[in-house]
């Protein structure tokens, strides 16, 4: 009887409406940002922040983007590797151009310049929808991945083609660069998970993500009921590519401190994103940051297990890890379609009726 | 369930903290992925050779050394977490075989202070040590590399490569783009033309860009290849009759693996290589004896004598000699990554004291100083042999161009300094 609705009254709209409308998930919303933001940052460490908390928030904020374009607003796209190298690439610009200029409009920027290449990458879908533009959008992977290893402009000509972050600071911490702190580092990423999280959930509950839902799906349904696919198809990958592209920015600047296109942001990165979104929840806030944090940690602790723990040679964990996860994906999949976020609500369902089931 | 999985998750982080006692070196290893079939090698010769010393010395200086290993499988973030996994159980020095691992790791090590040991490969200006104070990567890099190959070359023709058209084809990634300067200045320089032709990773598909090669007919080619796409390479090169003793792979592309595959056809092409070849030194009959008859060896010994297993051996060795020093200058036996970059600043390996090390001419000399992280940059050539299934040395050490090359490092290491605000130290 732990997680019980009763005695909780909503007397108006706005209590009915909002994200959390039971008592006791608005608590634990509350609790878990307290510790995110007022525990975490006093105990992390520099192994903590750089294997889990920061690989774990930035993939979230990619898979964040990944699901507007995608879960809400059905279409599906194989470029969000690309995309992420925009948002690395322009930052990267940014960074060595404008030194004077704080890194956090630098990184909004860089989700800008993204949005706008989403967008012009996003015009096939007018026309084409499901596995075509799919395909369009691997076009994008291979052709951003190709031009930032082609032109010199991308890298500043430097020998190798690599990009390295110099040190950028907040209030005088250093926020990328090999001085960062965890702490800073956890921080500044934690605080763009939650601004977008939370710009996510807004956009997707309000009008524009009622238009991209109706577009998902029924388009010609929806434009019937005066939806202008147009606009709704390429402000959803305008919104998706600002998220890929700030969460792209975010993984070369504060947690990688160099990149290189090929290896950083190839097509497996979108690979890896979309998997998240698909376990974790297509068309769910929730889901996107449960699929981040399974796809991120998951082999992370495998590793720890078998290696730290039982004392496996490393060839044979690392085998074993990938067949663990694969096996984990695919048990997923089967026992729940629709991914960690539905099997969390069905828990909550289940609680709220226990122990009286009907 | 919940609890033994907690249980499990403790233990593993006791264990993962090793004892602060001994010497310990990690190593970065990758038996799975793309690049597993190198890696593999590399790590157990790696491996091997601090077991030789903790069985046959009891270590060094009477110090024992511990190797945690840590799969990186060549990806950068990998790599990055296994250097934050180790970085604080006592790590002297880091060895992670990718030149994109240690593009991340260059900035992390100095403020670490960890010392991270890139031999033959990493970013080659880090020779420089007034810049890089903390990354060693003697006894060659990529650029002593293809100016070694251009002096083949030219020994070749005669001193003379005027109009002769040479090409590189490259792994499409900071590490082959590396050599890519120094050809065009050495280009300059000696009158011949270079064309510049990339692969992507991993490589397994270039015919079109072998069709190309057939097309211009240069009458060198020089690769810089990793993994999958050397065997690739000579099989396609192999396909277009190219003549094989006119293809020049870095010290990367001339393993056994990347020529067996092609079998009889792959038979006189060349490679660089900064040590020696084969099992006929003295050391190996005590790895015989102290590790692999004990049933010691790292994967059972399946790949002892590889080219890449003699590779991660020599890297052990320097590493060991640098500690060997350090203790020294320390004057004790337990020694921190600070000193360890002491020793590998005064490092001297003389012929001499190869030889004493059971493997005479195996490297060249290394003698390293403040400014200098690089050693000498000496290397040779290698032949592949087909039907002995061996390589043999064909020529002796050769001095690269400095004058092409110094230049260019200190451009390189400045643009570094310049762009992360290190000035450099008083040498």
């Amino acid at each position: 009887m732990l997680y019980r609705e009763a005695g909780d009254f909503k007397t108006s709209y706005r209590d009915d409406g909002q994200t959390f409308p039971i008592r006791l998930d608005r608590w634990a919303y509350y609790a878990a940002l307290v510790v995110a933001f007022l525990v975490v940052p006093f105990v992390i460490n520099d192994y903590w922040a750089n294997a889990v908390f920061v690989p774990f928030l930035i993939y979230a904020i990619a898979a964040l983007g990944l699901n507007i374009l995608t879960g809400y607003a059905g279409q599906v796209s194989l470029g969000t590797g690309g995309f992420m190298a925009v948002g690395a690439y322009a930052v990267y610009k940014l960074m060595t151009a404008f030194p004077e200029i704080s890194i956090v409009i630098h990184i909004l920027l860089a989700g800008g310049i993204t949005a706008i290449v989403g967008m012009l990458f996003g015009l096939p879908s007018l026309r084409i929808k499901g596995f075509y533009l799919a395909v369009a959008t691997l076009a994008a992977q291979f052709f951003l991945v190709w031009l930032f290893n082609k032109v010199p402009w991308f890298y500043n000509y430097s020998a190798s083609g690599q990009i390295n972050a110099p040190e950028r600071t907040i209030l005088g911490y250093a926020v990328t660069g090999p001085a960062t702190s965890a702490p800073a580092k956890y921080l500044i990423c934690l605080v763009f998970a939650f601004v977008l999280a939370w710009v996510a959930r807004n956009l997707t509950r309000g009008m524009s993500g009622r238009k991209w839902m109706a577009i998902r799906d029924m388009d010609i349904a929806a434009e019937i009921i005066g939806v202008n696919p147009l606009t709704a198809k390429l402000s959803a990958f305008a919104m998706s590519s600002f998220f890929v592209g700030v969460a792209g920015a975010l993984l070369f600047a504060v947690y990688l401190g160099a990149a290189e296109v090929g290896e950083a942001f190839g097509i497996n990165k979108s690979f890896l994103v979309l998997f998240m979104i698909i376990i974790g929840g297509l068309g769910s806030i929730f889901g996107s940051f449960a699929g981040a944090a399974f796809m991120v940690l998951l082999p992370v602790l495998l590793k720890n297990v078998l290696v730290g723990g039982l004392g496996w040679p490393t060839d044979l964990a690392a085998h074993i890890e990938l067949m663990i996860v694969g096996g984990l994906i695919v048990f997923f999949l089967i026992a729940e379609p629709h991914g960690l976020a539905r099997l969390w609500a069905l828990t909550k369902e289940k609680l709220r009726l226990w122990p009286f089931p009907h | 369930m919940k609890m033994k999985l907690t249980a499990l998750v403790a233990a593993g982080m006791m264990a993962a903290a090793p004892a602060m006692a001994d010497l310990i070196v990690p190593n970065l290893s990758y038996r799975t992925g793309a690049y597993g079939a190198n890696g593999t090698q590399y790590a157990d010769g790696f491996n091997d050779y601090f077991t030789l010393l903790n069985e046959r010395d009891g270590g060094i200086g009477g110090e024992m050394v511990q190797v945690p290993e840590c799969e990186t499988a060549y990806n950068t973030e990998k790599g990055v977490e296994c250097y934050e996994a180790t970085k604080d159980t006592g790590a002297l020095i880091y060895n992670p075989l990718s030149t994109g691992i240690t593009y991340q790791l260059i900035p992390k090590v100095s403020v670490d202070k960890k010392v991270l040991y890139t031999p033959g490969y990493g970013r080659t200006s880090a020779k420089n040590g007034k810049v890089f104070e903390w990354v060693f990567n003697a006894p060659a890099n990529y650029w002593d590399g293809a100016s070694v190959a251009v002096k083949y070359l030219l020994d070749e023709n005669g001193g003379d490569l005027n109009g002769k058209k040479i090409a590189l084809v490259y792994h499409n990634s900071a590490y082959g783009k590396e050599p890519i300067r120094t050809l065009q200045g050495l280009a300059e320089k000696h009158g011949f033309t270079l064309s510049e032709i990339p692969i992507d990773a991993p490589g397994q598909e270039q015919k079109s860009q072998w069709l190309q090669i057939r097309r211009d007919q240069p009458d060198y080619v020089i690769m810089y290849g990793w993994g999958v796409m050397n065997q690739a390479a000579i099989q396609e090169a192999s396909n277009i009759r190219f003549p094989m003793e006119n293809f020049i792979g870095i010290w990367w592309s001339g393993s056994e693996v990347d020529v067996t595959p092609v079998g009889a056809k792959a038979d006189g092409y060349k490679a660089l290589t900064f040590h020696g070849v084969g099992m006929d030194y003295p050391v190996y009959d005590d790895l015989q004896e102290f590790v692999i008859e004990p049933g010691n060896a790292s994967q059972g010994g399946e790949h002892v004598g590889s080219v890449l297993y003699s590779r991660g051996l020599y890297a052990a060795l320097v590493i060991s000699e640098a500690i060997r020093k350090a203790q020294d200058i320390a004057g004790a036996s337990q020694i921190d990554a600070e000193q360890l970059r002491n020793g590998f600043e005064q490092l001297e390996i003389t012929p001499e004291r190869l030889t004493e090390l059971g493997l005479p001419d195996f490297g060249p000399e290394i003698k390293m100083s403040c400014d200098n992280h690089g050693g000498s940059g000496m290397a040779r050539l290698q032949q592949w042999d087909a039907e002995a299934k061996a390589w043999n040395l064909i020529t002796e050490f050769t001095e690269p161009d400095q004058e092409i090359i110094a230049p260019l490092i200190a451009e390189d290491s400045e643009a570094y300094a310049k762009e992360s605000g290190i000035t450099p130290r008083d040498c």
